[in-house]
């Protein structure tokens, strides 16, 4: 099957447990033993006090679209979804913000708004690689 | 810091011979072609020049050796396309401390025909956070600055388009421009939608260019052949590289630093300029820069260019040689506005000349936001 996207080539050892957990339907997050807080991308340093001491917890998977945008045209040659779509700034309810799309949802920017409840999904790419999605979360939260 | 205050200046700049499409001219000869014509704008000769501050794909010994000459200093500092207002600032350290005595700050690109260019390969962080989703380029990514702006202080794509309208007439009176044809704000919101909110005229050109500025102490300047430009103040400083990294989205804590450094070396408060060059990658640039430099509140930037302010005859000048968005843009666009700034100082603009300008301010961001810099220059010590 052709691959509609870029997929990550290298997969750098420190994301290893991010990526392992998408393959069984996990948003795995790494977090500071020290000061406790989340963070993401994953690194061997935590941004927020700078000790090295880092374990990894599965995130809710649920937070707000802090900001968006509408794809109208490929930005990547490797990259073949169909346009428009939605690029996705997701802030997590954990506190890290990660890029990815937002489906489920007309690509109109007067249907989408920032803040609005999204939840992860996650779509297989390949027997390596599954990516998380999101979607608008039912309800108020 | 404040030794520092005019002891350098500005005493040549130019771009390359011709700025546009140029499928038949390598980034290596429109980056040479920029420094020999800032050179002879300075009155030097190249053998003169013993400091080179280069960014991007060439690295200062590249550019030492292609000129033929044996730099005693370099500085290949290289944060995205502010890196050459950066590097006014280390050139000012580097001059002032004796460790030149010529130096050239200088850009090449082949950013639109990719002439003798080193295709740019994916590093690990964008391949495996951002690109599997789509991104890819800029305007996938300062989208995100733009959407959250309007939530967070609901500014209007209206207002967006008329920083690219404002632009524009400022390219009209400057023949090396590359669209110098009059815009309207329909115009902009009709243009083809790239990616939500930017429309086809929100975003800067895609040249290949060139671009020199030579800057030596304030005591040799005198012997130089055009009227010496100060550098009162410089500042930088960077915060991310990845834009989930952004403390705020909407305000950009690197240029309110590298602005607060530059202001206090300079002893300047916002009310002494004349004259505003910001980096225009997109419309919604110059006016979240406004922003974080402290010009106004978050969310009064575009009120700038409101009512004919920052436009030809206005009261405060914004984007004089007709910015990123209409003049050129190779990629790396920060040292364009160092030129044009110091061009304004010396009174030597012609149509598009800001009567009596005396302090301009040059800013730039490198990335997203991501990395700043900040000049302070002026035509008088």
């Amino acid at each position: 099957m052709e691959l509609e996207r870029p997929l990550p080539q290298p997969i750098t050892p420190e994301a290893k447990p991010y990526w392992e957990g998408l393959r069984e339907q996990k948003l795995m997050l790494p977090r500071c033993r020290a000061c406790r807080r989340a963070f993401f991308y994953p690194r061997v340093i935590c941004p927020h006090c700078h000790a090295a001491d880092i374990e990894w917890f599965q995130s809710s998977g649920r937070g707000r679209l802090y900001s968006f945008e509408i794809g109208y045209q490929s930005f990547n040659k490797a990259f073949k979804v169909k346009p428009p779509f939605v690029l996705a700034m997701v802030e997590l309810d954990e506190g890290p913000r990660m890029m990815s799309n937002l489906i489920g949802i007309e690509p109109d920017p007067k249907k989408i708004r920032c803040d609005m409840p999204v939840e992860v999904v996650f779509e297989k790419q390949t027997d390596e690689i599954t990516l998380p999605f999101f979607r608008p979360a039912g309800g108020t939260r | 810091m404040k030794e520092l205050r005019n002891s350098v200046c500005i005493v040549g700049v130019d771009e390359s011979d011709e700025l546009g499409t140029l499928p038949h001219k390598s980034m290596l000869t429109l980056h040479l072609e920029a420094v020999r014509n800032a050179v002879r704008d300075a009155g030097l000769k190249i053998s003169d020049v013993d400091g080179i501050f280069t960014a991007g794909q060439h690295s200062p010994a590249t550019i030492g050796e292609a000129l033929g000459i044996t730099p005693r200093y370099v500085d290949g500092t290289t944060v995205g396309g502010c890196s050459f207002i950066i590097m006014v600032g280390h050139a000012l350290v580097a001059l002032h401390h004796g460790l030149c005595d010529v130096a050239v700050v200088c850009h090449g690109e082949s950013g639109r025909s990719g002439v003798g260019v080193t295709p740019r390969r994916d590093t690990a962080l964008p391949g495996q956070y951002e690109a599997p989703f789509g991104f890819g380029g800029a305007s996938t990514l300062f989208g995100m600055i733009t959407t959250r702006h309007m939530h967070e202080h609901g500014t209007t794509l209206e207002q967006w388009a008329q920083v690219a309208v404002s632009t524009r007439q400022w390219a009209a009176l400057n023949p090396k421009a590359k669209n110098r044809e009059p815009i309207t704000i329909a115009d902009v919101l009709n243009s083809r939608p790239v990616c939500y909110p930017f429309n086809l005229l929100n975003i800067c050109l895609v040249t290949d260019a060139g671009g020199a500025v030579v800057l030596t102490r304030a005591d040799r300047a005198k012997d130089c052949a055009k009227k010496p430009v100060y550098v009162r103040g410089a500042g930088e400083a960077t915060e991310h590289v990845m834009l989930t990294q952004m403390k705020s989205l909407t305000f950009s804590e690197a240029t309110r630093m590298s602005g607060a450094k530059a202001f206090t070396m300079a002893g300047v408060t916002h009310k002494d300029f004349n004259h505003l060059m910001f980096y225009d990658a997109f419309t919604s640039g110059p006016p979240i820069m406004l922003e974080s430099l402290g010009f106004c509140k978050p969310g009064e930037g575009v009120h700038f260019f409101d009512d004919g302010k920052s436009t030809p005859g206005g009261s405060l000048p914004i984007n004089t040689n007709g910015g990123g968005l209409s003049y050129t843009h190779s990629g790396m666009y920060g040292i364009f506005p160092i030129i044009e700034a110091a061009r304004q100082l010396r009174g030597e603009c012609g149509p598009r000349q800001v009567p009596n300008c005396k302090v301009s301010l040059v800013n730039g961001m490198g990335g997203m936001l991501s990395a700043a810099g900040t000049l302070v220059l002026s035509s008088e010590k």
